[in-house]
């Protein structure tokens, strides 16, 4: 497996500069973070990723893909996929229809098939669903699967929004904030579902988190931003003795 | 009914070849997995078991050698027990909430040497005491989630890795787990149940393959079960009320036990399965009822009209039902109409359509609440006994059952009162004794007859009722007898309230200490618009405290004595809880250490120039930290009745 590779990228809205000459590398299997203080560009970094925008230079790689100008599904077939800052889920369905609505780019049947719902459409739902409950099992849902979205808690539903990342069956995962608002046995939850996405199944995470305490647990390598520049990395010792981040954090004396 | 008494000469290994034979093919076990419910036929039961049996004879476990299992509710529990069975071993069962340091102590006096558990959480307990049980020489484990940096160490095993060094004796010597089987014979030890103890560390006692298949025989000769009939197993396999149905009722009859996704699930799948008996501790009947008031109380007003209309037809019916008399015919057909209207539906929305029987015990429950499930047409009874009677000895028949009684004995249970007023039977349910603890298996069954220790008498009617715990029955200062128990019932059975704590032992009048229920009262709070935040700020409102005042006026009104009126009472700023060691595994009051946790409230409440008074609430989160909170607690006296 070889790295995502983010070089040289900028990211200009008018004049507003939200990511100057940004590079990185997220290696394979590892949990890679990126901090910084609010409004840093940290979610600009993952929607360059993720195809939502694309930067104004610089170019960005996955294995031997291009991703600099790819569209957000066509990112997400490359095996990329990302769990929403703020919760992208339909509420008025349940659990589990979102999570199969996630996996319908992998239903190829045509509408005569799904009428009736014999043969190729009853096999593919069929295969589907089975990759879902892999996914319920393994981020516990078990007991809302039939539950509509919008009556579940804001933890579930942050844990609902990064199931759906991982129907889709991805080799990176980035996570935006998954940890935002939650209590203490959330986060606890959160924190070991994120150990074993890396160690169980072997992703590749990219985590975006505000919480220190928890990145500082979790990471392997640490990127931190600050006005859309990375002005520090390197291993959870190395970012927390860096005199510029200490200052980006708490400010100069 | 054909005779079934040839089965009391089988071990449980044996009767589930026989069951094999008889039926092989039919479906014994179910579990739900990745949202589908996956059958085991009782061919397949006794492969697995035969695959664990094997394995375990392989890692070097032998004939009365120990296996503990801290598991959650899933097949592999019976494959494992019944295969270590087999091999003429002996299981045991450790709740899933008990804490190392109790784990080690457990595993420490039962000689264990093989320990499953179900997943990562329960390994890492063993993890935690490993230098501290030197006899343990594996851990089989089933979820393998987790478990990834244990696999380099031989300590640990997982459970498909068994079956696999099971399978490969098996081809090596296609008959020798038929050989080991024959071996075993009813009367050996099978099993070891932790009896709950409300004192010190848990008593193993020692039950035998006869124990558990002629209870399981002796109960469906009251109520018969049919083969096809159906299960949920969702009571922690520790308690004698889980294995009796395991080991016991599904033997001796063959039906399917059928094991939720998860803990979280068991309502939700309950729902799914539908099954025609299930036991539970009042605790699970109080809920569902709460659960339904509050639905009820959402719903539109037609159903709102309906529910309550039908709701009194229904007990008008049940009392009928409950004394085994003939309805009127105008009451038959309007409680006719109302089942099929309203409380078809209903039961059907919790997954008690199809429920002939739903048994309660453990513990006493209300009156009413027994009149409310007759009312919806399930047909609620009440049971008694104990662990050392595997389970069940007395229970209601149908047509018979009175609230304040416990029932009428088992067939082939004998029974007597003591001279002390103590509860004695005798049938072949009764356990050999408590394992390693002779002066107290002497106790137990002296003479010949189980001890029970609670104090009872037998009624008019033939029914048993059961009083206290001999030990806990209490005198005040005129010498008059109460037990705190029958008053903390009734007062638990006011739906504002969760649990009380009854106090007054050597002391002029009788005292309470109160648990608010926090979902009842909660709604109640809301409806009134008071606002409320936590459970603390909730049972501190002066609104709360009225609603807890009429409730006790209530009970004291119908006190059959005058020592018996609850003289002064306070709310508890918490929930008692199990993990606070204030209630044991099964939810019963450890009175001596509430007594002492709470002794400046205990000394307050007899004093009575104190109306309220400071205290420090002090919390242990799960992660281990700690915090204090300041509160103010009241105290009420009653006043007195002209």
């Amino acid at each position: 497996m070889s790295s995502l590779t983010v070089s040289d990228v900028t990211l200009t809205f008018g004049g507003l500069h939200a990511l100057s000459s940004v590079s990185m590398e997220l290696k394979p299997g590892l949990v890679t973070s990126i901090i910084g203080p609010n409004g840093a560009g940290k979610t600009c970094i993952l929607n360059c990723i993720s195809g939502f925008y694309h930067p104004s230079k610089g170019e960005i790689h996955y294995n031997d893909h291009r991703l600099t100008r790819l569209s957000p599904h066509q990112v997400s077939k490359i095996g990329i996929s990302r769990a929403f800052q703020n919760l992208e889920l339909f509420r008025g369905l349940s659990v589990l229809d979102n999570l199969m609505l996630a996996r319908h780019k992998n239903l190829q049947y045509n509408l005569l098939q799904a009428f009736v719902y014999w043969g190729k459409a009853s096999r593919l739902e069929a295969e589907n669903r089975e990759h879902v409950e892999k996914v319920i099992d393994f981020m516990e849902l078990e007991p809302y699967r039939q539950k509509v979205v919008g009556s579940l808690s804001y933890g579930v539903q942050k844990r609902v929004e990064v199931a759906r990342a991982l129907t889709l069956s991805p080799q990176v995962i980035l996570l935006d904030e998954p940890m935002a608002g939650m209590n203490v046995e959330e986060k606890e939850d959160m924190v070991r579902f994120i150990f074993d996405l890396k160690n169980e199944w072997g992703l590749t995470v990219v985590l975006v988190e505000h919480d220190l305490g928890v990145v500082m647990d979790i990471s392997d390598y640490i990127y931190v931003l600050d006005f859309g520049e990375i002005i520090g990395d390197g291993n959870v010792q190395q970012v927390a003795s860096n005199p510029k981040v200490i200052e980006a954090y708490i400010g100069e004396e | 009914m054909e005779n079934r008494d040839h089965l009391l000469e089988y071990s449980i290994p044996q009767l589930l070849r026989w069951r094999v034979r008889t039926s092989g093919k039919q479906t014994a076990l179910r579990e739900k997995d990745f949202g589908r419910w996956i059958p085991y036929s009782w061919d397949q039961y006794y492969e697995h078991t035969r695959k664990a049996g094997l394995g375990l004879r392989e890692i070097g476990f032998g004939k009365e050698d120990k296996i503990a299992l801290i598991c959650d509710n899933i097949p592999e529990v019976l494959f494992v027990s019944i295969g270590a069975q087999a091999l003429g071993g002996i299981s045991a069962g450790i709740y899933q909430t008990t804490l190392p340091g109790e784990v080690a102590q457990i595993l420490e006096h039962l000689d264990v040497s093989i320990v499953f558990c179900s997943d990562q959480e329960q390994v890492d307990k063993l993890v935690e005491v490993r230098d501290r049980v030197p006899r343990v020489k594996k851990v089989i484990y089933e979820d393998d989630r987790g478990m990834r940096g244990y696999k380099a160490d031989p300590w640990f095993m997982h459970i498909q890795e068994l079956y696999a060094l099971g399978d490969k004796l098996h081809q090596q010597d296609p008959q020798l787990f038929e050989t080991l089987v024959n071996e075993g014979g009813p009367d050996d030890v099978c099993h070891l149940c932790l009896t709950s103890g409300t004192t010190g560390l848990p008593k193993g006692a020692m039950m035998t393959h006869r124990n558990y298949i002629n209870m399981g025989l002796q109960l469906t000769e009251v109520d018969p079960l049919e083969q096809t009939d159906e299960y949920v197993s969702f009571l922690p396999f520790a308690w004698i009320g889980e294995q009796m149905n395991s080991f016991g009722v599904a033997m001796a009859t063959g039906i399917a036990i059928n094991f939720p996704e998860s803990v979280e699930t068991a309502m939700a799948d309950l729902k799914e399965i539908g099954p025609h008996f299930m036991f539970g501790a009042p605790r699970i009947y109080e809920t569902i009822r709460s659960q339904i008031w509050l639905k009820i109380d959402e719903s539109y007003r037609l159903n709102k009209l309906c529910y309550n209309y039908f709701m009194k037809i229904g007990e008008q019916a049940a009392h009928y039902r409950m004394t085994g008399k003939k309805m009127p015919i105008k009451l038959r057909l309007l409680s006719g109409v109302g089942d099929l209207l309203m409380f078809r539906p209903l039961v059907n929305q919790i997954g008690f359509r199809r429920l002939r029987r739903a048994y309660t015990g453990g513990a006493a429950l209300g009156p009413e609440l027994f009149t409310f499930y007759q009312a919806i047409g399930v047909n609620l009874k009440q049971i008694y006994g104990q662990t050392e009677i595997t389970g069940i000895a007395y229970m209601h028949r149908d047509g018979d059952v009175r609230p304040d009684t416990v029932g009428k004995p088992l067939p082939k249970t004998q029974f007597r009162i003591s001279e002390q007023g103590e509860i004695l039977s005798r049938s072949d349910s009764v356990t050999k004794g408590f394992y390693k603890q002779p002066e107290k298996t002497e106790e137990l069954l002296k003479d010949g007859w189980l001890h029970s220790g609670d104090a009872g008498y037998i009624d008019a009617n033939g029914h048993l009722v059961v009083i206290d715990r001999v030990s806990d029955v209490m005198h005040n200062r005129q010498g008059e007898m109460f037990s705190p128990m029958f008053l903390e019932n009734r007062l638990k059975f006011s739906p504002y309230i969760k649990e009380a704590v009854i106090f007054g032992n050597k002391q002029d009048y009788v005292t309470a200490l109160i648990n608010i229920d926090p979902i009842v009262v909660g709604k109640w709070a809301e409806d009134r618009g008071i606002s409320f935040s936590t459970y603390m700020d909730l049972s501190t409102k002066p609104q709360v405290a009225d609603l807890v005042y009429q409730e006790v006026e209530k009970i004291n009104r119908n006190a059959e004595k005058e020592h018996f009126k609850i003289h002064r009472f306070a709310i508890l700023y918490k929930l008692l809880d199990v993990d606070d060691g204030e209630l044991t595994k099964t939810g019963k009051i450890r009175r001596k250490y509430v007594g002492e946790k709470y002794q400046d409230l205990y000394e307050a409440l007899y004093d009575e120039s104190i109306a309220e008074k400071e205290v420090e609430a002090f919390y242990q989160y799960q992660d281990g930290q700690t915090s204090t909170v300041k509160t103010t607690i009241r105290f009420y006296t009653m006043e007195e009745e002209k």
